[in-house]
């Protein structure tokens, strides 16, 4: 049933990467900060982690990932027309009047669980999918990123509590910390460190890690469950903007959209790295 | 129509795994047989409702039919987010049920006075809402949102409240049920305020006055044809709810009333301010503050009828 396509994981990460670039630029759209960042965790989900099919969508026994960041969604859904789940040629028309491919998820999109876009929402909704496959006695997982501001919302602190109470250790939580949020640093606005503490106070598993690292990536998925019984968070440390490097750590790039000259230094940036 | 729903639920999810009832930490000595007996069908979620209605989403997608509970606000205003968008956006087959709707738990302050519930919950797009009246129709709309793919959201009263009903009733969502017929006016009723409304037809009566009286336990989908036969031929038309007159059974009557053009007819919405009420108190008292026990609405009902007549001989004189 599992189809995952024959890419390799760093490849994967720069046609993110590049799709995210012309898809934004093209359509003069935010959020390739939050794109990028988070990109090469999507590779290695996609291309080694997750069991899924992109003839059969709905496939019941399929891995889900929540993407509960919704606003990063130029990520998702390169990932899902590079594995096949639709043609390569449909991002052209992301945030084109008439489009499906909107500015944050939408699921009417094949291969996209959960429309999102208001923050903390994704969580809870995983969270219901990982007791319902407990109960069920299913042995598929779900993973679910959230981004770094999202975890100022109370809403990702509910299930937080909740999963380690039901041990759903098929739950994995990556948490895309960027350290820049909408309208400044994460340190300066709500602080947040030390954040694997915190989910580890709560009763996950955790790991911290440079979300930027393939190997370290991988292993880390591979290792899930951390601790037997409990539901994993991967605390991702990464960098805004990753892959250009006038984007990289800047909150500008959180909403400027990569044009004319900046478009092609974004594109040449990205084929050195190939 | 607490227990009525409870027990009927449980029958219904002894039958059928897929349902899933899901507390937000409420119940206590009401849902414990729910727990102990199903315990693969039940989970409490916590003092959470955000997480609740979004993990109740998320079983919903994974082919489970899902009851959220909690009292007056909390399953419905706290979490709204998480029903607009987790629930109906993905047409997610759960229903939302909340204990104490209007002033149930009156004494308890405005915090738990559920008065706004439903006119904000008919606004949601993909969303039946229901208000049963009654025990009886509290045991039909449990049977008929688990036959309903969809999301639904259920008003409830608490425990304890009368059978209105004499007999069985025909239920079917979106379908009012006619109690009492008449053709001086109707009085249209959502919710356990059914009571009060058959008490109201009834002393109208000793005044020669009849009304049709009309349980409208489904807000959303209305009822359209029940609103408009009982204009034309009742030619008077009065709703009476526990709840305010924004956004509930008055509003969405008055919607299919201005919008026809066949329809001009008295017509008065009997129910509360938009306003927190400064009173607290049981139900009887709440309602006598607020001009809804059985005598003001009777009095609200003359007045209505009054303007009518006065109408009438006006248009005579034309």
């Amino acid at each position: 049933m599992e189809q995952r396509p024959n890419i390799a994981v760093a490849e994967l990460a720069y046609r993110i990467r590049k799709h995210c670039v012309v898809m934004t630029g093209k359509a003069n759209a935010s959020h390739i900060g939050s794109s990028l960042s988070m990109a090469d965790m999507l590779a290695v989900l996609y291309a080694q982690v997750l069991r899924y099919d992109p003839q059969n969508p709905h496939w019941e026994d399929r891995d889900r990932f929540i993407l509960s960041k919704g606003h990063g969604c130029a990520a998702l859904y390169a990932v899902l027309a590079e594995c096949g789940y639709f043609p390569v040629s449909e991002l052209d028309t992301f945030y084109q009047n008439g489009s499906p491919f909107a500015g944050h998820t939408m699921h009417n999109i094949p291969g996209v669980e959960l429309s999102a876009g208001s923050l903390g929402h994704g969580l809870p909704v995983a969270t219901g999918m990982a007791l319902a496959a407990k109960r069920d006695g299913k042995s598929h997982r779900i993973f679910c990123m959230l981004s770094d501001g999202e975890c100022d919302e109370g809403s990702v602190w509910e299930p937080a509590l909740f999963a380690p109470q039901h041990k759903l250790d098929n739950l994995v939580v990556m948490v895309d910390f960027n350290k820049i949020q909408s309208l400044g640093r994460v340190e300066d606005v709500i602080n947040l460190e030390p954040l694997a503490e915190k989910w580890r106070a709560f009763g996950w598993g955790t790991r911290e890690l440079d979300g930027h690292d393939l190997a370290a990536i991988e292993k880390a998925f591979r290792e899930t469950p951390f601790v037997p019984g409990k539901p994993s968070c991967i605390v991702a440390h990464t960098v805004k903007g990753k892959g250009v490097s006038y984007m990289e750590d800047k909150l500008l790039w959180h909403y400027r959209a990569p044009r004319g000259q900046d478009f092609e230094v974004a594109m040449a940036e990205l084929e050195r790295t190939r | 129509m607490r227990t009525a729903f409870l027990k009927e639920l449980f029958e219904l999810a002894k039958q059928d795994s897929r349902i899933v009832f899901m507390t937000g930490d409420l119940g206590f000595s009401v849902v414990e047989p729910f727990m102990q007996e199903l315990p693969h069908q039940f989970v409490n979620a916590g003092v959470a409702e955000q997480n609740m209605t979004g993990m109740a989403a998320g079983m919903a997608m994974s082919g489970k039919i899902v009851f959220t509970y909690s009292i007056a606000n909390f399953p419905t205003l706290r979490c709204l987010e998480h029903i607009r968008n987790d629930v109906c956006y993905h047409k997610a087959n759960v229903k939302v049920v909340a204990i104490g709707g209007g002033f149930a738990y009156g004494a308890m302050g405005a915090t738990h006075h559920a008065t706004e519930d439903l006119g904000i919950m008919r606004t949601l797009p993909g969303i039946v809402v229901l208000a049963p009246g009654d025990p009886l129709e509290a045991r039909h709309a449990t049977r008929a949102v688990v036959k309903h793919a969809g999301p639904c959201y259920l008003r409830l009263g608490k425990a304890g409240e009368p059978a209105v009903h004499s007999g069985e009733i025909e239920f079917s969502i979106g379908k009012a049920i006619r109690l009492r017929d008449g053709e001086d006016i109707t009085l249209i009723s959502t919710g356990s305020f059914l009571q009060t409304t058959v008490k109201a037809a009834e002393a109208l009566a000793t005044r020669g006055i009849q009304a049709r009286v009309l349980s409208m336990h489904t807000l959303k989908p209305l009822d359209n044809a029940a609103v408009l036969a009982a204009a034309r031929e009742t030619g008077a038309i009065a709703t009476l709810e526990e709840h305010s007159v924004v956004g509930g059974l008055g509003s969405a009557v008055a919607e299919v009333l201005a919008e026809s053009q066949e329809t001009r007819v008295p017509f008065r919405r009997i129910g509360l301010p938009s306003a927190f009420s400064p009173h607290i108190g049981t139900q009887e008292y709440m309602q006598q503050q607020h001009g809804l026990d059985t005598e003001s609405v009777v009095q609200s009902l003359l007045e209505l009828l009054q303007t009518r007549s006065t109408a009438g001989a006006a248009s005579v004189g034309h």
